[in-house]
């Protein structure tokens, strides 16, 4: 083990560096360089720093490793705790690989106000490693609510044509779900006498305590995920954001809710989650299959794509609510490779967008002819996220399914169709705009990538053929934590069950 | 608990009382504009007078004239806040007075005044010493709000404010007397005594009554709603100086009392006074978070935010707990940097060497000025309670006292309302970031106000880091209230 604050260290440096890009002053242009350099610079040291942490993981156990503890409300119990295990450990890598990404794919596509936007990606990040790392619920909290911040500047100030309503409706539709978590947590708070999050888990709360504070908790959740029906932010604030913006908020942001499932719904309240697992179903193949129905029929090429993660989401929620262990471990690997994929389609979109400055389907096609890597790049990552064996997409879908079909036999029927749209209108998208003849002039001309894209692309790649070819690299230290959950999540039940039963 | 007759205790008051009266005299037999001089000697006697309360109070409670005046943690913290605050008003005032020619040596002597008011107000162990105190500051404030005379908007906001507060004092001392017919005292403690225990349950309505009255004026005197009618004009009306002051040190000097009287005399009556003030928290929070969405100018919409924030500390105080007034000293605080900082802001907002008031004047900020629009959005995500800012940790707190006290439906309702706020908080950030630029302010014309406006800004996102000082200093003023708990 070590004695360096590895978690506080990958939390804050970002924080660091941002301080460093406020101090530059001088010419605009020399600034705008300067602070994308420091920007990368700390990103990718960052990464290296997030790394270690995966080094010092001991994969074998469920507990919370490097766990680091200071005083931080005096007077009560809420503490500044952090640690990690092997669930949050890969998002935490996750939020780390792809900042640096964003930020490659930034330059040249923002050019106003530079400073401010790496200060905002930056402290996006603290933000985000920090919501992953938190052992400390009003913690988890602060992180959580925290990333609202710098999302609604970026959307608001470098967004498209309607980011104003975009960021507000982002911004208020998920704080109106939030504050309900907080009142949740308070309860929770007095109840158990605590905040911190591994003592809660091995907290019982009362059955009818437990129904309501798994509302609340929902309410939250489920606008971050986001399920239907309360989606509707979601495309709005991608086809606004900016492409960095959007590969963020599709890679990281909606995996926080899905996250909050694993780490409050299910092991602090088994009995509600149980109770519930019906309308999440529900309330996941109406997602699946309808916002697969709505992407079939999208002009927009970024609105498209939300709408897929919609979808993609809705295997997430499923994976998780089926409680067994392959579903849950699918759940977690979908969230993964989609925050990959996703992230790395919305960086296609933006290639595009970069040249032509239009994200509309019809405004494309017949792309092969001048722009071959492209085509190859953008069919790798469709193919990616229709979930074509071989590719991390594949792995999770086929895991959510195999999990959820020991439970459900006709959930999983549903959500397999939703595999089927995907493909429908993945392949629809990349037909109208790849394939086909070159007709429009202005196409003629256009560039195929650039040694910088290729650059930011290849590690996207790469990832998705190890996690589609090897995927035990991912799992293996998943397996512990995830048994954890479940056991605990059976004992509970197995308890109410002996209770009810004493009852009669 | 001990009694003396030296003049320790009140040694800060007697300070600040010369002061007033030596400037007077000062500004009187002066040849010449005194303004510039009386002001700044008045701000380095409030600053004296705050260190001197901190070099007074110990941990103990101590009586001075004969239980009229007491001296305790609670009452040392909410008057280092006021002395803060009234400091840091006058300070800012400063560059106003000299551009908008309304320099009158009688300014800072009115503040002196009126916060000598205020210190009374907090250290009030007697409904008469209340009384005297709270006049004391009103008839002050009325003066203040209506000292650019020769402007008709505020001299209506100094007679309305000057009407309303005298039938808000009516009803105050009309409470008093009910309270006095029926217990025969009107001490604090004496009043602890003969309604603690059993009788607390079942208290002869006339004393309810009376209960009731004190508590409308109390409201009054904090805007709380339904007496909230009177801020937005008065804030509208008073010059921007004027209102900044009004915002910060009245409001935590009435909001102090309301507590001791609260949790002194009707302690051991929490279940009487509870429904009441939970009803009028609610109402504020509302008339805070929806009636601000329509504002144009900033002074209005500071003023309806005040109502919510007010709100906001009430569920605090309708905890009735330990940890509840803990929670409003708590938001007191956070509540005194916010405000400074957004008046910074709103006193530098000069177009042509003209002050402008609204809100679409910030248009483009970010463009034009972008250290200022920076300041301003970080206090508008603190005001809006969005952590990781300062403000976040007064709501989180005093929303923690509300579900410990079992009020969940007051916290539930509270959270809804403060998302309805926040959406007034951000359309100023998106005016100032998402709009495009009007015309630019003249550049920074005071370094007093740059100082002002940077330091609040890193205090509210600092906090989030160091938040024990505050906490603890809140916990043990706070726990001085509660002999009983600890």
């Amino acid at each position: 083990m070590t004695d360096w604050p590895l978690l506080s260290l990958t939390t804050f440096l970002p924080l660091v560096g941002a301080l460093f890009i406020l101090a530059i002053r001088g010419d605009a242009q020399v600034v705008a360089r300067n602070a994308r350099n420091v920007a990368l610079l700390t990103s990718v040291a960052t990464f290296v720093v997030s790394l270690f942490i995966l080094g010092y993981f001991d994969g074998a156990s469920a507990e919370f490793q490097l766990k680091e503890s200071a005083v931080w409300l005096p007077g009560t119990v809420i503490s500044y705790s952090m640690g990690v295990d092997g669930i949050s450990v890969w998002f935490v890598l996750l939020s780390t690989f792809l900042t640096p990404i964003c930020i490659l794919s930034s330059i040249g596509a923002v050019e106003t106000r530079v400073k401010e936007y790496m200060v905002a990606f930056l402290v996006l990040e603290t933000m985000m490693v920090g919501m992953f790392c938190a052992l400390d619920m009003v913690l988890f909290y602060v992180f959580f609510e925290g990333v609202l911040l710098p999302m609604f500047i970026i959307i608001g100030v470098w967004g498209g044509a309607r980011r104003v309503y975009a960021a507000y409706k982002l911004f208020l539709y998920t704080l109106l779900g939030s504050v309900l978590m907080l009142v949740a947590m308070l309860a929770m708070y007095f109840n158990a006498n605590t905040t911190d999050i591994p003592t809660l888990m091995a907290h019982s709360f009362p059955q009818n305590m437990q129904l309501w504070l798994w509302l609340a908790f929902f309410a939250s959740f489920a606008v971050k995920v986001p399920m239907w029906p309360v989606h509707t932010w979601l495309p709005d604030a991608h086809v606004e954001a900016p492409t960095a913006g959007s590969v963020i908020l599709a890679g990281v942001l909606l995996k926080m809710g899905a996250y909050g499932f694993i780490r409050f719904s299910v092991p602090m309240f088994p009995l509600a989650s149980e109770y519930f697992a019906p309308l999440v179903y529900t309330l996941s193949i109406v997602a699946v299959i309808y916002t697969s129905l709505v992407a079939l029929v999208q002009e927009d090429m970024k609105k498209l794509i939300a709408y897929s993660s919609v979808a993609h989401m809705g295997y997430v929620t499923i994976g998780i609510f089926s409680m067994t262990t392959q579903g849950v471990e699918g759940a977690l690997y979908q969230m993964l490779s989609h925050g990959v994929v996703s992230g790395a389609l919305f960086l296609c979109v933006g290639v595009v967008y970069d040249r032509m400055h239009t994200r509309e389907i019809a405004r494309y096609g017949g792309l092969a002819e001048r722009m071959p890597k492209y085509a190859l790049v953008f069919m790798f990552m469709t193919m990616a996220s229709v979930g074509l064996p071989g590719t991390g997409g594949f792995v999770g879908e086929f895991l959510v399914l195999l999990g959820v079909f020991q439970v459900n036999t006709w959930v999983a029927l549903f959500a397999a169709t939703g595999l089927i749209l995907g493909a429908c209108y993945a392949l629809y998208l990349y037909r109208r705009v790849v394939f086909g003849r070159l007709t429009r002039d202005d196409l003629k001309s256009i560039l195929d990538l650039s040694p910088r894209e290729a650059f930011m692309f290849a590690p996207l790649i790469v990832i998705v053929i190890w996690m589609g070819i090897y995927p035990i690299t991912f799992l293996e230290p998943m397996h512990a934590s995830v048994a954890k959950l479940i056991d605990n999540y059976e004992l509970a039940r197995a308890a109410a069950e002996t209770l009810s039963v004493a009852a009669r | 608990m001990t009694e003396t007759f030296d003049l320790m205790p009140v040694l800060p008051e007697l300070l600040v009382v010369l002061a007033a009266m030596g400037l007077l005299m000062l500004g009187v037999f002066r040849k010449g504009d005194g303004t510039a001089s009386t002001t700044s000697l008045a701000a380095v006697t409030l600053l004296v007078a705050m260190l001197l309360t901190w070099a007074v109070g110990g941990a103990e409670r101590v009586l001075a004239f004969g239980g009229l005046f007491v001296l305790d943690p609670f009452a040392v913290f909410a008057k280092v806040a006021i002395l803060a605050a009234s400091t840091i008003a006058l300070v800012m005032s400063l560059n106003y007075l000299d551009k908008e020619k309304l320099g009158r040596f009688e300014y800072p002597i009115l503040i002196l005044l009126a916060t000598l008011g205020m210190m009374m107000m907090v250290s009030a162990n007697d409904f008469l010493s209340l009384y005297l105190g709270l006049e004391t500051q009103s008839l002050s404030l009325y003066v203040l709000a209506a000292f650019h005379r020769d402007s008709t908007k505020a001299t209506e906001s100094g007679l309305k404010y000057f009407v309303l507060g005298s039938l808000a004092s009516g009803m105050l001392l009309y409470g008093v007397s009910l309270v006095y017919g029926f217990s025969g005292t009107t001490s604090f403690d004496g009043l602890a005594k003969i309604f603690g225990g059993e009788h607390a349950a079942h208290p002869h309505l006339g004393f309810v009554a009376g209960l009731v009255f004190v508590l409308a004026g109390l409201a009054f005197k904090i805007s709380a709603a339904p007496f909230h009618m009177w801020t937005p004009d008065v804030y509208e009306g008073a010059p921007t100086p004027v209102t900044s002051f009004f915002a910060v040190a009245p409001k935590i000097a009435a909001m102090a009392l309301l507590v001791r009287v609260m949790t002194g005399p009707f302690g051991d009556m929490t279940e009487q006074w509870r429904q009441i003030i939970v009803f009028i928290a609610l109402g504020s929070m509302f008339v805070g978070a929806f009636a601000a969405i329509a504002q144009s100018n900033i002074k209005r919409l500071m003023a309806y935010s005040s109502i919510g924030h007010v709100g906001f500390m009430l569920a605090g105080v309708a905890a009735g707990t330990a940890a509840g007034v803990q929670a409003v000293l708590v938001y007191l605080g956070i509540y005194l940097t916010m405000n400074v900082g957004v008046f910074a802001v709103i006193l530098s907002m000069r177009q042509k060497g003209r002050l402008v008031e609204g809100i679409d004047d910030l248009a483009g900020l970010g463009k034009t000025n972008p250290a200022m629009a920076a300041a301003m959005a970080v206090l508008m995500f603190s005001m809006a309670g969005i952590p990781p800012m300062a403000g976040f940790i007064g709501k989180f707190y005093v929303f923690k006292a509300a579900v410990d006290a079992g009020l969940y439906t007051l916290a539930i309702i509270g959270v809804l309302t403060s998302v309805v706020s926040a959406y007034y908080y951000l359309r100023i950030i998106k005016v100032m970031y998402f709009d495009e630029a009007v015309e630019s302010f003249d550049r920074a014309s005071s370094k007093a106000l740059g100082l002002v406006m940077a330091a609040a800004t890193v205090v509210n996102i600092v906090f989030v880091a160091v938040p024990g000082p505050l906490l603890t200093s809140a916990k043990a003023a706070a726990a001085v209230l509660f002999p009983a708990a600890g």
